[in-house]
């Protein structure tokens, strides 16, 4: 059989989302591929400059539909940056707590994608079912389960609700129970290991020169996390480590997400232990004028902010470095004499999200 | 206690007095036209009695293994998996209680009846004949299976020499026609998912049929019913010395074997439906993909019962009949598949190709040896 095109999309059940993958297959190997992006491009960056700055911050949500809080929050922390604003001390622990059940739902959610493309359709409903339990605490925190609205430019909206504390303390042990059940699913599991070890290889050099953030180049044994490398809110404070992969295959970033989940766990019980009383929001200035340039870490990468204002109700540029779509770039080196059947753990590894990709 | 029903007994009494009628009818017109009478002692000759009957107890067996049978064991399965995924499983079209209490023992039914209303689309470019004809291949060699397959000793709809030859041969037929339906859909997803299957069929043909050459030897048979009879006679201590127990190592090869066969789960690949859509099933569409996805079952259901014959003592086993020991057994052995399939990811293509060249061979062979080596020493 010569060389033939395969379009794995727009409409595949491998692409969660809706983009396009072009694969040129010889056989069964993969020979050339080419992501085509910008189905689902809304214009978010123009949309922001006819807004004032508070209208922006529901939208920020929209961008990523699987992890909205840490997008409102990067918004929030440039623009605070932008106007030179000091938070509360409290505010800070509550954003730190809510992106961090953020962050693991979002992982969950990743995990839900990454099962069925390897044909485990049991971890794909398991991890639904923890993800409820965190959607659950995210909407006694927020209010809503989807696209929370939650960080406020100087702080966030409410307190933490009566009780907040205890229950949160319970849904961790029950869930790092879980992950060692996790363990025994995927690690044990000599099938899981031989499609998973191996393949998919993104050295660290390719990773750095092609812009890759999070975990996939964490996976690549690279130990860049902005949590640490360029702190943020009090991560500097609390207890935690980042994680890291050795080999860079799909294995080293499936051990970092993992990882991230029990770290991610550790952080929330040392931010609901130090957390001190006090006021959650300050209040902001109208009109800023300035630049403001933040760079914190979504569940995908490396989400970036640059805003300017001068001096309007709405900013006069928005500027979104989105994660994603960096690491499409990186899917072609990845994928190159992989199989068509590694594509799917390749694909499913780097956790695509297309709302904030495409913008 | 052995077998309960004797299939042809029954068949032939049923036979003769549907046949006795008819000879009575031509009989009476026989008064005025002579060659009646002819045709109707020729109706009740010993011959055309033993085909009636043959075609009855076919007929039994058929409405057994694809109608009754079918649906208990799709209920099983989905019912089971559902319990796996930590939810409920089908629970409305029941007989019973219509709450989340409910069995939804009737949901395949109600998928099946959605089947037939649907359209059967054909591509515009497919090769309509063969395109056409291969859910018929598979879903005829999947039942034929059963005509060789003895559920007692005298539970049988064909009591064939070469039965065990018969049985694999027709269900190797299969792959044959996955790659027929991939090539002629002339569709990309199913024309790599028919290729998976013939790589498939290739490298696990072999190993299935090597396993069960330490039964032939052991047994000196390869009659299914004087396989089991023999497993029978051998007893330690009192005990039915089954196959499973000098032939281990062939079970675990049958059993690995038997899912590329059936293309379960971990070795799924011909319709590995995150990758290629759903293989090489992509395009088909009604009642043509319904029978294709039935067969599954029926073929699941088939190899359930090769391994209760071959190495678990077929239909022996104490105070219950024998038909329904064979029952139960094969269910044991259809829920252990089950639960194997729903709780492994799906293996790459070279991966299987190599596990099946490296690891199922030599152990089948060493089956083999183990075999020979009891033979020799006479403990069987």
């Amino acid at each position: 059989m010569s060389d033939m095109w395969i379009n794995m999309g727009p409409q595949h059940p491998m692409n969660h989302g809706l983009w396009n993958l072009k694969v040129r297959v010889d056989g069964e190997i993969i020979v050339e591929s080419i992501p085509i992006l910008g189905y689902l491009h809304r214009g978010v960056e123009k949309l922001c400059e006819k807004r004032d700055y508070n209208q922006i911050i529901p939208l920020m949500d929209r961008l990523c539909y699987v992890s909205s809080l840490t997008w409102a929050h990067a918004y929030c922390i440039s623009v605070e940056e932008m106007m030179d604003l000091e938070i509360p001390d409290r505010a800070k622990y509550l954003r730190v707590i809510a992106l961090e059940l953020q962050r693991v739902a979002s992982h969950l959610m990743w995990l839900a994608a990454f099962a069925p493309d390897l044909g485990m359709f049991s971890a794909y409903l398991y991890s639904m079912r923890e993800r409820e339990h965190w959607l659950d605490m995210l909407q006694w925190l927020t209010g809503a389960r989807m696209n929370q609205n939650y960080p406020r430019i100087g702080g966030v909206r409410n307190d933490m609700p009566d009780g907040f504390p205890d229950r949160c303390i319970k849904e961790l042990d029950y869930f790092e129970k879980k992950l060692g059940q996790y363990r025994q699913l995927f690690d044990d599991n000599k099938l899981f290991r031989m499609r998973t070890m191996g393949v998919g290889i993104l050295s660290k050099e390719d990773a750095l020169d092609l812009g890759v953030t999070g975990p996939v180049l964490r996976g690549s044994n690279c130990p860049i996390d902005m949590r640490t490398h360029d702190p943020y809110e009090v991560y500097d404070e609390l207890d935690w480590e980042v994680q890291v992969g050795k080999d860079g295959d799909v294995y080293s970033r499936y051990t970092v997400r993992i990882g991230e989940m029990r770290e991610s766990c550790r952080i929330i019980r040392d931010a609901l232990k130090k957390i001190p009383d006090g006021p959650v929001r300050v209040k902001a200035p109208l009109r800023p004028t300035g630049q403001g340039f933040r760079r914190t870490e979504d569940s995908r990468g490396e989400a970036l902010i640059y805003i300017i204002g001068q001096g309007g109700e709405s900013p006069y540029r928005l500027k979104i470095r989105s994660p994603m779509f960096a690491i499409m770039r990186a899917v072609p080196v990845m994928l190159k004499g992989a199989s068509v059947a590694d594509l799917l753990a390749i694909m499913g590894s780097v956790d695509i999200c297309i709302g904030d990709t495409d913008k | 206690m052995s077998s309960w029903i004797n299939l042809y007994n029954i068949s032939y009494a049923i036979g003769e007095f549907v046949m006795g009628i008819v000879a009575a009818i031509l009989n009476f017109f026989g008064q005025w036209i002579g060659p009646l009478s002819d045709l109707a002692d020729w109706l009740m000759s010993v011959n055309v009695l033993n085909l009636v009957a043959i075609f009855i107890g076919g007929a039994v067996v058929m409405v057994f293994v694809s109608i009754i049978n079918l649906f208990i064991i799709m209920w099983i399965e989905r019912k089971m998996y559902g319990r796996i995924h930590d939810r409920r499983g089908i629970m409305l079209p029941g007989p019973w209680k219509k709450t989340h209490k409910g069995t939804g023992f009737l949901q395949n039914l109600a998928d099946g009846m959605k089947l037939i209303q649907k359209e059967l689309i054909t591509p515009k470019n497919a090769d309509k004949w063969m395109y056409d004809i291969a859910p018929a291949i598979i879903a005829t060699t999947s039942i034929l299976a059963f005509v060789a397959i003895p559920f007692s000793e005298t539970f049988y709809v064909a009591n064939i020499n070469g039965g065990l030859i018969f049985i694999l041969a027709i269900l190797a037929i299969a792959p044959f026609a996955v790659v027929l339906a991939g090539w002629s859909s002339n569709n990309k997803f199913t024309l790599i998912g028919g290729l998976r299957g013939a790589a498939l069929m290739l490298s696990y043909e072999i190993p299935l049929i090597l396993s069960v050459i330490g039964v032939i030897l052991l047994s000196g048979s390869l009659n299914p019913i004087e396989i089991v009879q023999a497993q029978q006679q051998t007893s330690v201590l009192g005990v039915e010395n089954w196959y499973i127990i000098p032939l281990f190592p062939a079970v675990i090869v049958f059993m690995v074997a038997l899912f590329a066969e059936l293309e379960r789960l971990p070795f799924d690949l011909p319709e590995a439906e995150a990758e290629l859509v759903e293989g090489w099933l992509t395009e088909y569409s009604g009642m043509r993909f319904g029978l294709v996805f039935v067969s599954k079952w029926v073929r699941t259901y088939a190899g359930a019962a090769l391994i209760t014959i071959l190495f678990l003592g077929g239909w022996s086993g104490p105070v219950l009949p024998g038909e329904l020991w064979f029952i139960i057994k094969s269910y044991i052995v259809f829920v252990i598949i089950v639960w194997a399939t729903w709780s492994f990811p799906r293996s790459r293509i070279d991966q299987i190709v190599r596990i099946g060249w490296n690891w199922l061979i030599p152990i089948a062979i060493i089956s083999i040896v183990i075999a020979a080596a009891f033979k020799w020493v006479g403990w069987f």
